[in-house]
């Protein structure tokens, strides 16, 4: 008996609506169709009237979600594709954001991104948007890259009182199986470290996790070396005490992640290891990302858009021999 | 699909009038004083007035029930949020930057409000409380106490023209919610034209596109604000869905207090549009008899002393203090790294509404 990515992502659904009956789910397509991802398979008939389908407005969902929340409600949207959250980013970076600074009223929502590439979806339905909701404060922004994460980091952004964008990786949907949904206990803005080492820190999260580790395995097999893996888990807030203590004992630093490369998560992570911890350093940090180009349909060049185990291997072997 | 000629005529409850009146004579007198605070220099940042707009925002206000109605005000409903029972002091300590109005300096003039008293903060924005109003109702349609609920908001005719306002009113009339919405069509969105604006004939033929029901009124027509108003109001109670509500009329000021409004053309304002509606408010009370001239001089003197207060006030107030202030834009810090972090301090709560 297995479980996946989406498997925990809807149970997480049911566990909420069948727990908290202020929980409803909002979304395109969600409703007896079960979602483009089938993130939401059967909720319909298990809680009839709380998984509603929405008119193509993702402005008008948060905007409802928005006002639900201050009505006592804990809404979950799912976007049908992170992508399409540009078409909502008044409503999320301007009203929800801003509204427990100004008002002192807690928005307690919940938006799902299915974020991230997948061979042949092309520009609008791969993009990873985690930096741009990051930049704006008032928001929590977690990425989980395992199946437990996925199941328990939903639970915990829809209890939390504030605004949350739930960054879900569409190829760890089916890939990423476990053989339960039992997690570590982790709270929601703790990174944990997936792969301990001592030679170097890779710190990334989402779906690049995976991708870390196999390479950190494959130069562990082909010359010893011995690569730290970081999860951060939640990249707004950072758990920036897991970083720093992992740079500590290794003294060098790769920041990796999905999207594109100007700006985001990864400078934000190299910045603050530069200023907070650069005694630590026994290397200049460093930063894989994207092409910075869009994300391209063809599967090859796909593939050689997205940082892999390979090129994150040379981004090692450079940061080891500095 | 009824447009117009869905509401019947009735005679007016005196209450109501009497109430739209004496929340547009505060409104404007407020205004009025907010105007010579910003010119002396006592208010940063802009003064946005409704000058024009008393009538159509106060019918809207009154007709709505605070007690279990949602509104969501825009820029230029003063007299709206008097008739749904904002204090006055809100405003002004919003303007003023008072810690102790509902924005405590951290948002200013007509970004206010009391969500938890079902008064939405706007956000500038444009149409973007439309969903927000429409979220509020499907919250208590899921816990099943939406009936006799209505929820209000306010946009302007440049607002129509935004994604938001679109996106919004579709899924309300999809949902069929009590949801009305009042389009203020004073002409201008800031100095542009409706006719660089939208290129219908009447912005109330889109009501129809949208499945609504759609009324049209003369917003400096007090007597017909007040009944279309408010009739548009009780359709929504009454389970009739959607309502959207036109009203032609005229901004008489610029759009901030900033802007001489001189792209204003002399026949609009001195043409019908143009009237003051707080001028034929007045007329129309007395000459059909809801009260007389003496009684609304009384009131116009007491207001003038409310309003004195309410600016004496805030000016009172304690500022924030930037080395007081909290800087910190979640509410759950304990929800995070476990409790981690330090526990949240309660920031000052503000005052509730009387």
């Amino acid at each position: 008996m297995s479980v996946n990515y989406v498997d925990a992502i809807l149970a997480a659904q049911d566990t909420l609506l069948r727990e908290d009956e202020s929980v409803f789910l909002y979304g395109q397509d969600i409703s007896r169709f079960g979602g483009a991802f089938k993130a939401t398979k059967g909720l319909a008939d298990a809680y009839p009237g709380r998984v509603l389908d929405s008119p193509i407005s993702e402005d008008a969902m948060i905007g409802v979600a928005v006002g639900a929340a201050l009505n006592g409600m804990r809404p979950i949207i799912e976007m049908q594709f992170a992508d399409f959250s540009s078409i909502a980013f008044n409503q999320i970076v301007n009203q929800a954001a801003t509204h427990f600074f100004r008002t002192g009223v807690e928005v307690p929502i919940t938006v799902r991104l299915p974020s991230g590439g997948t061979p042949g979806s092309g520009p609008f339905h791969s993009q990873s948007m985690e930096a741009i909701y990051s930049h704006y404060p008032g928001l929590v922004v977690v990425a989980p890259a395992t199946v437990s994460d996925a199941y328990h980091m939903l639970i915990q952004s829809v209890k939390l009182d504030d605004p949350v964008i739930y960054c879900e990786h569409k190829f760890l949907y089916r890939w990423l199986k476990a053989s339960s949904i039992n997690g570590d206990g982790l709270p929601l803005g703790a990174a944990r470290i997936t792969r301990p080492g001592k030679h170097a820190t890779i710190v990334t999260y989402s779906a690049m996790v995976h991708e870390a580790v196999r390479a950190a395995e494959m130069m562990n097999e082909e010359s010893g070396w011995d690569i730290e893996v970081v999860d951060l888990r939640t990249v707004k807030p950072l758990d920036m005490d897991t970083v720093l203590a992992s740079v500590a004992r290794t003294g060098r630093l790769l920041a990796l992640g999905e999207a594109y490369p100007w700006g985001g998560v990864t400078a934000e992570v190299v910045a603050r290891v530069a200023a907070e911890g650069f005694h630590l350093l026994d290397a200049p940090p460093r930063r894989l990302n994207s092409r910075d180009t869009p994300v391209p349909y063809y599967p090859d060049l796909w593939a050689s858009h997205r940082p892999t185990p390979e090129s994150i291997r040379v981004a090692m072997r450079e940061l080891l021999s500095f | 699909m009824p447009d117009t000629e869905a509401l019947t005529p009735r005679s007016l409850d005196s209450v109501r009038v009497r109430s739209v009146f004496l929340a547009m004579l505060k409104a404007r007198q407020l205004e009025t004083k907010l105007a010579s605070l910003y010119k002396a220099g006592k208010i940063v940042g802009g003064v946005y007035l409704g000058k024009g707009q008393e009538a159509v925002s106060g019918a809207l206000g009154a007709a709505l029930d605070p007690n279990r109605d949602v509104f969501a005000p825009l820029i230029r409903d003063q007299a709206g949020r008097t008739a749904f029972g904002e204090p006055l002091i809100d405003c002004t300590r919003t303007y003023l930057g008072s810690v102790r109005g509902p924005m405590r300096g951290r948002d200013g003039n007509i970004h206010r409000g009391r969500p938890r008293e079902r008064i939405i903060a706007m956000i500038s924005h444009l149409g973007a409380e439309v969903s927000v109003v429409a979220g509020h109702l499907i919250a208590s349609r899921l816990r099943g106490e939406l009936e006799g609920r209505v929820g209000a908001t306010c946009v302007g005719d440049g607002a129509t023209s935004t994604g938001a306002f679109h996106e919004g009113i579709n899924l309300a009339a999809v949902e069929r919610l009590p949801l009305v919405i009042l389009v203020a069509n004073n002409q201008f969105a800031y100095s542009t034209p409706n006719t660089r604006q939208f290129a219908c004939d009447r912005l109330m033929d889109r009501a129809r596109g949208y499945g609504v029901e759609g009324h049209e009124v003369d917003g400096t027509d007090f007597l017909a604000a007040v009944e279309v108003v408010g009739g548009a109001v009780d359709r929504a109670r009454a389970g009739h869905g959607p309502q959207m509500v036109v009203a032609n009329l005229l901004r008489l000021t610029g759009h901030g207090e900033h802007d001489d409004a001189r792209y204003i053309p002399d026949e609009l304002r001195t043409g019908p549009l143009g009237r003051d509606c707080v001028a034929v408010a007045r007329e129309q009370i007395v000459a059909a008899g809801y009260a007389a001239a003496a009684e609304l001089d009384q009131w116009q003197a007491d207001i003038e002393e409310e309003v004195q207060q309410a600016i004496a006030e805030a000016q009172r107030d304690p500022k924030p203090d930037p080395w007081k202030e909290r800087w910190q834009a979640l509410s759950d810090e304990r929800g995070l790294f476990g409790g981690r972090s330090e526990a949240a301090e309660p920031t000052e709560p503000a005052e509730s509404a009387p």
